[in-house]
């Protein structure tokens, strides 16, 4: 068995090798690009300088550029990632399909209406269009639930009316679009693309908020998740009470991505390939939860900073280069599925 | 009438338990698992009424029936995972869906018909996941868990599998690790719902023969639901006859297995023989001739 266990008095945790080194991989992937991307800009500073600054050593200057600009937004691409990262890991289990997860299903989709109506319909302020995409992405979220809810959630059923409100919503946002005036829309646009320009601490702190919360809630529940995949009977025998896991964990997952979501915009694909690339990663089965959340958020470091630095003077808004990267690794899935024989 | 006067002895026996605690039935051999006049429903439709059922302690019990006779729905009542609209199941004198979800997983294992190994998993990580209701979040695996997991494959043939993926396995292997998961949960009481399906023949008796074997040389209870009823007769040492959603015999193969049972509860015309293997009985249904007489005698 490649497993390994330490124990120390009664006490033992069990862990893989691969699956630890991967996420120490990731951690310090996602540290290395924070500190370049923290010093990268019209204001560069070298790396050794920014460690620096971040431990209280730095000029005045980089003090206020690393503080006060880079570090909130960096924060926020990190804490947005793991959540992504970690819902898209949960809805992948639950459903039993990679297809699964909350940008495909709708729930980024039902954010984006709930921001737009505060945009468009009440020209709200950003804290507004915030909580317009928590509640937006919550009832979307209920609603999907209590449609594919028949003696429990099942994949293809959470899959299919999840596509199908994804497409209702989006004829909605279209909608709201054309109906608005022409600021509203290009806000409502640049919304839309899903952006990390321009965050800082006060998109961070609420966002960082729910992370400390529901993280723990959703990793404790790790082991009971890893049952469910058996099946819920399987589950029910070992002692997993089977819905009420899922629902802890479907609330927190829904949470963690409406508020990644009013944090940053609808950022899309990260949700839909971290689990997968995780669990690659790391070769284990299960729904890899950890690895997902360090995964999602490497994964928006490196395209984040991609989209500031790749293309010249132009600085793309991130969403443009997660849709991109997404949109390959979504063709490559589709064509690995199919000849595996699963659809 | 044979049939019916048994039916009846186990009414009352039913109505008995009932009025009696859990512990004051410590000193008779009864039952760890009953069920209690329960009703069984999906959604409205009803499935059986005022149900009562008991497993005889150490027994290997097995349930058989037609198809929708119930018998599936009945295991999953006692396995708490249908709760009965009205009556109760009791596991050890408490009322089974009181009890904490860990605490039963504890004492009942079950077996279910249709569980999924998730992609990539090896033999032994599907059989230490029968551990789960013993662990916690800081007690992942002991090394009480690791012994017990090796004992669970050895005594199902399935250690030298340990590191095999589950996606590679014939059919009757796969089986074998499952039933190597459930022992691993280290339960007195193991229920399994149709473990011989889709299997080849071999590997039914396979199954059916480690069955046994675990029946015997671990002292545990056993339940299955089993289509095949030669099986029944030749595994169980204990039977339930079911139809229609209500129990029509039980008790031992040799006594409760007979032509006119196999008649009444399948509507087959059949002769009862000795099974020159075993001597439990053995069903042979009549030829096509003699049926065809008797519909035409009856008409």
């Amino acid at each position: 068995m490649s497993t390994k266990t330490l124990r120390a008095g009664g006490l033992s945790l069990r862990y893989e090798p691969r699956a630890l080194f991967s996420v120490l991989g990731l951690v310090v992937l996602a540290l290395a690009f924070a500190v370049v991307l923290i010093g990268s800009g019209d204001f560069p500073i070298a790396p050794g300088d920014v460690v620096a600054t971040l431990l209280g050593d730095g000029t005045p200057v980089q003090e206020f550029a690393v503080m006060e600009l880079r570090l909130p937004r960096v924060l926020v691409a990190v804490f947005v990632g793991a959540a992504l990262g970690v819902g898209g890991a949960v809805f992948q289990s639950i459903s039993r399909n990679p297809l699964g997860s909350p940008d495909v299903i709708g729930f980024g989709q039902g954010s984006t209406v709930g921001a737009l109506v505060v945009i468009v319909l009440f020209q709200g302020s950003a804290a507004a269009a915030a909580a317009g995409a928590v509640v937006g992405g919550l009832v979307t979220a209920t609603v999907i639930y209590l449609l594919a809810w028949k003696r429990g959630v099942h994949g293809y059923r959470l899959v299919l009316v999840g596509i199908g409100a994804a497409a209702m919503l989006t004829a909605v946002i279209h909608y709201l679009i054309t109906k608005a005036q022409l600021v509203d829309a290009t806000r409502a646009v640049v919304w839309m693309t899903g952006s990390l320009e321009g965050r800082d601490w006060e998109q961070f702190w609420p966002l960082f908020a729910v992370s400390c919360v529901l993280l723990p809630v959703v990793l404790g529940h790790g082991r009971a998740l890893r049952m469910l995949e058996m099946g819920d009977d399987a589950a029910y025998a070992l002692g997993v009470k089977v819905e009420r896991t899922r629902i802890v964990l479907m609330a927190s997952a829904v949470l963690l991505v409406a508020v990644a979501t009013a944090a940053a915009g609808p950022i899309v694909f990260v949700s839909l390939s971290a689990p997968q690339l995780a669990r690659r990663l790391t070769r284990s089965p299960g729904p890899n939860l950890a690895a997902s959340a360090f995964l999602g958020t490497a994964l928006l470091l490196v395209a984040d900073w991609t989209a500031t630095n790749a293309f010249g003077e132009r600085r793309l808004p991130v969403g443009v280069v997660t849709g991109v990267l997404g949109g390959c690794y979504l063709l490559w899935l589709l064509v690995s599925e199919r000849k595996a024989g699963r659809i | 009438m044979t049939t019916a006067h048994t039916n009846d002895t186990i009414r009352s026996q039913g109505m008995n338990g009932q009025q009696q605690d859990g512990r004051q039935q410590a000193g008779q051999p009864t039952q760890r698992l009953s069920a209690e006049s329960v009703t069984l429903a999906y959604d409205q439709r009803v499935i059986a009424r005022d149900l009562s059922v008991a497993i005889p302690d150490n027994s290997f019990t097995v349930i058989v029936g037609p198809n929708a006779c119930g018998k599936s729905t009945l295991l999953r009542a006692l396995s708490r995972m249908l709760k009965p609209t009205e009556g109760r199941v009791l596991l050890d004198g408490q009322a089974i869906h009181s009890m904490p979800a860990k605490k039963v997983a504890k004492t009942l294992g079950l077996l279910p018909q249709s569980s999924v190994a998730p992609d990539g998993i090896t033999v032994a990580d599907l059989v230490a996941r029968g551990r789960y209701p013993h662990q916690g979040l800081l007690r992942q695996w002991s090394a009480e868990d690791e012994r017990i997991v090796q004992e669970s494959m050895a005594s199902t043939g399935v250690a030298e599998l340990a590191d095999r993926y589950v996606d590679e396995l014939s059919g009757g292997q796969r089986q074998r690790v499952w039933i190597a998961m459930a022992l691993a949960q280290q339960t007195p009481l193991l229920l399994l719902d149709e473990p011989t399906t889709f299997l080849d023949i071999q590997h039914q008796i396979d199954v059916l023969d480690l069955c046994a074997e675990l029946h015997e040389t671990q002292g545990r209870t056993l339940v299955a639901v089993l289509h095949d009823l030669n099986h029944a007769a030749r595994y169980a040492t204990h039977l339930i006859a079911c139809r229609g959603g209500e129990v029509v015999a039980e008790g031992p193969p040799g006594e409760v297995v007979t032509a006119e049972l196999v008649e009444r509860v399948f509507g087959l015309r059949c002769q009862v023989i000795e099974d020159p293997e075993t001597g439990t009985p053995l069903v042979v249904p009549a030829g096509r001739k003699a049926r065809a007489n008797r519909v035409t005698a009856g008409a």
